[in-house]
């Protein structure tokens, strides 16, 4: 190892395939567990695996946000996570954010403040959003629009977004 | 994404010891920069050993007043650590300017010191890059130089160390703690990352079978007089185009310590020693701020698309020194310079 840093693009001829790996992932409250190839990113798996369609692949290199889910509650990227890297998770995608029926606050809120146009960034915003509410640091227009700027909107519907999530922010009492 | 092999480590020491075996392997932490480079192919590990399930996920106060941080913690979790935010809120500061709140949430400490250049040819796999291809040449020199380096550059490289995180680092000299299979050492900050020199695809004095176990503060943070203020292409989620970490301690109107260091300038978090010995003793003035910055700018030498950052760093640099000494920090969520 005398050569530190040919280390990132060293590598010898074709290897064989490496074997899939069971994961259990507990994905908005059912437990599904599934073989995948070590480099399954956790959005694939959610999309292609597990047909949760929800989460949209935007860049799918962490410059969109439209794959952001919660993982134990807190908002990250699907798309630079690997599913074997987080067997045993709580996941939870927009998909599972009602409940019994009824529409998560931040749903509601999207919908009352019409916060999309095509709706595509939208189930990454709304998760986001959620995961903001969680942390409890924003508080003004402006905090909100800091910490939601992982959230790309291509139809520039952010006047409405953060509207939205401000009125989320009050129906839910913000925690902190 | 190209085929690999996946590993968990249980301690440090099983780390250590997975590394050595085989140098194809690569740790991975949060993932946000290993797997984005691995999907552009630009790194092309045939194993990765997972670390997230090592015990370094503490952050410490030490017996000497400093502060400990595990290599593990997550970027939003270190910005918002209630002892950071009250004693070395230049730390907070830095770290919540950079990336996106998911991200934070992703990234490592550690990670977030090893993480690699955004040099666009460095990306780019069709095109020759010193860092990614050692010998094949450097595209930015004579190509679109627009976020590459003023200051430390050779004629092998001209890339940026893209972290906000490891400005605030820099001006607070932590220590980095590493372990490999000769035992623990620490690194002093200013020696973490290097110049390109002829040697652009080495980033750092970590050896290949050494990991990050921890970020050691010492105690004095600076949390009476400090700012970051970073400068980009668009108010949020984007790189740094510069951006400067200003810590003073002032006696009476005058600077008694000074701290200044600039990111997205330079191969790793730019500090120039004589810079800063020219503010102490002087009124925390604009004087002394800017004879500072003409010290710091000194040798800075742009190229075709980014010789703007001269003077863009030089008034960052005044404008930054005057929020530390005013104590009116730049507020990375208000997007007014004040
Ligand atoms: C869209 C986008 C925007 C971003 N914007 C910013 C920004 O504005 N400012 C900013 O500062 N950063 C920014 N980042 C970068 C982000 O901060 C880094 O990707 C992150 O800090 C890396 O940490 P990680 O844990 O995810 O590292 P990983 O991706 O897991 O690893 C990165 C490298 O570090 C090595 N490594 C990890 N942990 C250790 C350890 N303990 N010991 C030894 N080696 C280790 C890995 O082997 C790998 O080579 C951005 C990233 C993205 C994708
Ligand atoms: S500046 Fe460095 S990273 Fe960018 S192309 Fe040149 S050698 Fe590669
Ligand atoms: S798809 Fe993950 S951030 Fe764009
Ligand atoms: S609603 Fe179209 S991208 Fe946001």
């Amino acid at each position: 190892m005398d050569d530190p840093t040919s280390r990132s693009r060293f590598r010898p001829e074709a290897t064989s395939k490496p074997r899939e790996i069971s994961v259990t992932l507990h994905v908005n409250g059912e437990q599904r567990t599934l073989a995948v190839a070590p480099w399954t990113t956790l959005l694939d798996a959610l999309r292609d695996r597990l047909h949760l369609n929800g989460t949209k692949k935007g860049c799918d290199h962490g410059q969109c946000g439209a794959c952001t889910v919660l993982i134990e509650g807190r908002r990250v990227n699907a798309c630079l996570t690997l599913a074997v890297m987080k067997d045993g998770a709580h996941i939870t995608t927009i998909e599972g954010l009602s409940a019994d029926g009824a529409l998560h606050p931040l749903q509601q809120a999207f919908i009352d403040h019409d916060a999309f146009q095509c709706g595509y960034c939208t189930p990454g915003q709304i998760c986001s959003a959620a995961g903001l509410l969680a942390e409890g640091k924003a508080k003004t227009a402006d905090e909100i629009r800091e910490l939601m700027s992982g959230n790309i909107c291509r139809c520039g519907a952010y006047p409405n977004i953060v509207a939205a999530i401000q009125q989320a922010m009050g129906a839910m009492g913000s925690k902190s | 994404m190209i085929n690999f092999e996946y590993a968990r480590a249980r301690d440090v020491a099983d780390a250590v010891r997975q590394i050595s075996a085989d140098p194809a392997a690569t740790f991975i932490a949060g993932g946000t920069n290993l797997i984005d480079l691995m999907k552009y192919d630009v790194a092309r590990p045939m194993r990765l050993i997972d670390i997230t399930h090592l015990a370094l996920k503490t952050v410490e106060e030490t017996a000497n007043g400093g502060l400990r941080i595990g290599a593990l913690v997550p970027n939003s979790d270190l910005a918002y650590h209630p002892v950071v935010e009250k004693r070395y809120p230049l730390l907070s500061s830095a770290i919540l300017a950079g990336a996106s709140q998911q991200l934070r949430n992703m990234a490592s400490t550690g990670g977030n010191l090893m993480q690699r250049t955004r040099c666009f040819y460095f990306y780019d796999v069709a095109t020759p890059c010193n860092k990614r291809e050692p010998g094949s040449g450097c595209s930015a020199i004579n190509g679109i130089n627009r976020i590459n380096a003023i200051l430390g550059t050779s004629e092998a490289c001209i890339a940026t160390h893209p972290s906000d995180m490891c400005v605030a680092l820099a001006a607070l000299e932590a220590k980095v703690h590493v372990a490999g299979p000769a035992g623990e050492r620490a690194i002093a900050f200013a020696e973490f990352h290097r110049l390109p020199g002829d040697r652009p695809e080495v980033d750092t004095n970590l050896k290949a079978d050494e990991i990050i176990t921890a970020i050691e503060l010492p105690a004095r943070g600076f949390a009476a007089n400090y700012s970051y203020l970073k400068i980009r292409d668009r108010l949020s989620y984007a790189f740094a185009l510069v951006s400067v970490a200003a810590a003073l301690e002032l006696e009476g109107g005058r600077i008694k310590e000074a701290r200044l260091a600039l990111g997205g300038v330079a191969h790793k978090p730019w500090r120039n020693a004589e810079a800063e010995a020219a503010l102490r003793g002087q009124p925390a003035k604009s004087d002394a701020f800017a004879r500072a910055a003409e010290i710091l700018l000194r040798d800075a030498k742009g190229f075709a698309h980014n010789a703007f950052k001269i003077d863009l760093a030089r008034r960052a640099i005044l404008r930054t020194l005057a929020q530390a000494a005013n104590a009116t920090p730049q507020i990375q969520s208000s997007k007014k310079i004040r």
